[in-house]
């Protein structure tokens, strides 16, 4: 062998191989972004929903399980109009707003094996949505009919002109399609197909032990090559919060979502090895902290007073201290972050205890021998730690400005009998939900004549007719760009009279071992259908 | 055993009206609650008025109070228990499956906590007011003293989470479909940290009891008779005064595996077992009434069975309480 003074063979050979290596190394020495097929993502769950199907009950609690097994005709996204096409590959609107003509996806099949048809999309539509679900009877009231000309196009025809835009808007959250087979001639809400689901999604329901688990399995059959990457999920069941983080810890779980952690935890948690958060994802999802009024209360009917409340709120202590960091002060009654309809009206979020009093004084309210205005009973809503803690906060607030706060405390039972049944309350903390559309779940909390029993709507006796006629308006405006103006000029009306009192817009938070991948990646993620997430070694 | 028959009867007999208060008491209790299980319902999910009518249809509570009492009742004579609304299946079922976890959890709990504390209660008795005494009894005081809750999450740190000996919570392993030996040794793996948890409270309360039984125990005539006999010290200790000290002990071992079928909510939640303190809850959170009479009902009729074997036992163990008096409820 020529022994060569600066390369021999045998480096030449190994600086080749170097070369090669080089090229592939992305792939396998730092782990990185080619998708791994297979594992079991275990997720925690703290709810046990009685009824899992979301045609019927759209609610986060149902989605976060059943959304995986249950398709909607679009989800929610960040790229685009926001929508991404799932069992509806595109949509088209008659331009007088009474009909929408939907195609729909080929090649999918029922987890039973039945083909998916236009007559699933039209009997989900009339018969469930229509009929049954919860925020669809408000939607699809105008539906009168789904003509189905052939299995691939599903055409929606309303007796009244609908707005497209707000139909849009719904796609993600209230058209799950169900499989006629299995519900036509039976009793939509006692079926057992509402627990043992059964659907077009990625993953196939497999097993539920109450108070354990929910487990669901890989659909070999999905309609999209090569999805999805895992090969089950597991929801264990975990009521105890300090137990979710040291489950995460230990590693015996992969994703808390919805806030699970507390917030005062994240901060030690992210310092925790292998453990990131994520707060994006959730942006579909706002939830609003408002102070509900009770306007059969005198004092309470008067604007002035509801404006002096407003002022003696620091919006600020309540994002820093109450959600650490984790909110953004509200303005009005639709979220910053609907760049769609969105209209600053700052001056609803100043804090100002000085202005406070001088217009309860005006409002002749003035304060007796002890200090106090008057007393009211506020209710704070149950159902989140933020909520309670905004009640003591509130409280104190109301001290500062003459007015006396006596909390009552109800379970969630009660406190939804109390204030939106029996109107038992002065004022009350609540959470009511921004669903991408303010016609969805919005415009409900102030529009006037809605019976009593009806949860999160104005059961305040608030009667604007001002209020009411924008809110018809804009319900039937069929132009997209014309539908934007009546639901600006609500909001400026909601800022004059400010019936209840937005103080915050708050979402949630996602804590992962960093194992997770292709997390967050649309604006509704822990309740969309996690097909593309995948676990790394 | 004549005897024996003629107790058992009697106290049948008289567990029959205890059960009807029991039933009634619980389903006005529920009933006067405010709101009902589709409020509990509507706060997750929202929905208007036809959406909670649906529901209140559905789980037949647009019906009058006092009807859908008697409904109950009549079906309660078929031992049919209803069903439950947060489960949608049986009452009985639910139940049934939750009651081997509840009885294996609480079970060894009770047992943990008697063996070591009436143990820990000897040794501290048998010298009192010595060190040894000092020491187990402040040791009693403070296990007595630490809230459930805390002493359990602790645990999971120390061992589940920094040690990673134990697992963080649950009953078995998630779906791994183990049979036999395997799956009893992954169960009782998982229920170390819990039993150990709800022992190492209700272990405070043994041990008090046994020590202060013992004390008052050697004060008696008939220890100063055997120490004259010249009997060690440690035989008096353990034949003659930890033996009498005993009794009281039994009586609260009793009581306590009476309200066994109670469950712990508190430790059942941190460790998420499924049993019957978390069922109990769910129920009265979500107005499941029938599910919530279901638990009330089972938990009595082991009250009232558990108290029964007690006396015989305390018969049994004590030859002084059958010879001097009959056996009467």
């Amino acid at each position: 062998m020529a022994m060569h003074p600066f390369c021999s063979r045998r480096k030449f050979f190994h600086s080749g191989l170097g070369l090669i290596g080089a090229a592939t190394l992305p792939r396998f020495a730092f782990g990185s972004d080619m998708p791994r097929r297979g594992g079991t993502l275990i997720v925690a769950a703290d709810t046990e929903p009685r009824n899992l199907n979301p045609a019927i009950v759209a609610s986060n609690g149902v989605f976060y399980v059943a959304s995986k097994v249950l398709e909607p005709l679009a989800e929610a996204s960040y790229q685009g109009e926001g929508l991404s096409p799932r069992l509806a590959t595109s949509w088209v609107d008659s331009k007088d707003g009474l009909s929408i003509a939907f195609s729909l996806r080929e090649g999918v099949t029922w987890h039973d094996g039945k083909p998916f048809t236009s007559a699933d999309v039209a009997f989900s539509a009339l018969e469930v949505w229509k009929k049954f679900q919860n925020l669809g009877r408000e939607v699809f009231e105008n539906l009168e009919s789904v003509e189905t000309p052939d299995a691939k196009t599903a055409i929606f025809h309303f007796s009244k002109p609908t707005p497209f835009q707000l139909i849009k808007n719904a796609l993600p959250a209230l058209t799950s399609v169900v499989p006629r087979h299995r519900y036509e001639g039976t009793d939509i809400l006692a079926n057992p197909a509402n627990q043992k689901l059964i659907g077009t999604g990625p993953f196939r329901f497999a097993e539920y032990r109450p108070g354990e688990f929910y487990k669901l399995e890989r659909n070999p059959n999905y309609w999209e090559k090569d999805r999805p990457y895992l090969d089950a999920i597991i929801y264990r069941i975990l009521p105890d919060k300090g137990a979710i983080a040291a489950a995460l810890e230990a590693g015996e779980i992969h994703l808390a979502a919805f806030s699970a952690v507390p917030l005062a935890d994240l901060e030690r948690i992210s310092k925790a090895p292998g453990i990131f958060i994520k707060s994006q994802g959730y942006e579909g999802l706002t939830y609003q902290l408002t102070v509900e009024i009770n306007h059969r209360r005198k004092e309470l009917s008067d604007a002035r007073v509801r404006r002096a409340i407003s002022l003696a709120i620091d919006r600020k202590f309540v994002v820093d201290t109450i959600f650490l960091t984790y909110a953004q002060a509200s303005t009005g009654p639709i979220p910053k972050l609907d760049k769609q309809f969105y209209v600053a009206n700052k001056k609803m979020a100043d804090f100002n205890p000085a202005e406070a009093n001088a217009l309860l004084d005006e409002a002749g309210y003035p304060r007796k021998a002890n200090g106090i205005r008057f007393s009211v009973k506020l209710l704070p809503a149950p159902w989140f730690e933020e909520t309670r803690q905004f009640g003591d906060y509130l409280r104190q607030a109301l001290k500062v400005v003459g007015i006396e706060a006596g909390i009552v405390s109800y379970d969630p039972a009660g406190h939804q009998k109390a204030v939106y049944t029996d109107h038992n309350f002065d004022l009350a903390i609540g959470s009511p939900v921004y669903r991408n559309d303010p016609a969805i779940s919005t415009t409900i909390l102030y529009q006037s004549g809605i019976p009593a029993g009806v949860p999160f709507s104005n059961q305040y006796g608030y009667q604007n007719p001002a209020v009411d006629s924008i809110i018809s308006k804009a319900a039937i405006a069929v132009d997209g760009d014309e539908r934007i103006k009546p639901y600006q000029e609500f909001q400026w009306l909601v800022a004059e009279d400010q019936p209840i009192i937005n103080v915050a817009e708050f979402s949630f938070v996602t804590v992962a071992r960093i194992a997770v991948r292709n997390l967050a990646n649309n604006p509704r993620w822990a309740t969309s259908h996690w097909a593309d997430t995948w676990l790394d070694k | 055993m004549k005897r024996l028959s003629g107790l058992l009867l009697r106290r049948f007999l008289s567990a029959i009206p205890v059960i009807f208060i029991v039933i009634v008491a619980s389903y006005v209790l529920v009933e006067l609650a405010p709101g009902d299980a589709v409020d509990t319902y509507l706060a997750t999910s929202g929905g208007d008025s036809e959406f909670a009518a649906n529901f209140r249809h559905l789980w037949g509570l647009d019906q009058g109070g006092a009807s859908r009492f008697i409904a109950y009742l009549g079906r309660l004579v078929t031992l049919d228990l209803g069903q439950s609304l947060i489960f949608s299946r049986p009452v009985l079922d639910v139940i049934l499956g939750r009651l081997p976890t509840t009885l294996l959890l609480m079970g060894t709990s009770v047992f943990v906590a008697f063996g070591l504390g009436t143990t820990l209660g000897l040794l501290a008795g048998s010298k009192p007011y010595s060190l040894r005494d000092r020491v187990f009894s402040f040791l009693g005081l403070v296990l007595y003293a630490v809230p459930g809750f805390w002493l359990g999450l602790i645990l999971i740190i120390i061992f589940a989470v920094w040690l990673n000996v134990a697992p963080v919570g649950g009953f078995e392993t998630i779906a791994s479909d183990k049979e036999g030996l395997r799956r009893t040794l992954d169960i009782a793996w998982h229920l170390i940290l819990p039993v150990l948890s709800l022992g190492l409270i209700y272990l405070g309360l043994y041990l008090r009891l046994m020590r202060s039984g013992m004390i008052d125990v050697w004060h008696l005539d008939f220890i100063r008779t055997a120490r004259a006999k010249g009997l060690s010290q440690n035989r008096i200790a353990i034949n003659h005064v930890a033996r009498n000290a005993l009794l009281p002990v039994i009586t609260i071992l009793g009581l306590q595996l009476g309200s066994m079928l109670g469950g712990s909510v508190v430790i059942e939640s941190v460790f998420s077992i499924p049993g019957f303190g978390r069922l109990a809850y769910e129920a009265v959170i979500q107005r499941d009434f029938s599910l919530l009479i279901g638990v009330v009902l089972i938990g009595a009729v082991a009250v009232i069975i558990m108290n029964i074997i007690t006396d015989i036992a305390y018969g049994w163990l004590d030859p002084r309480i059958g010879a001097q008096r009959k056996l009467e409820p």
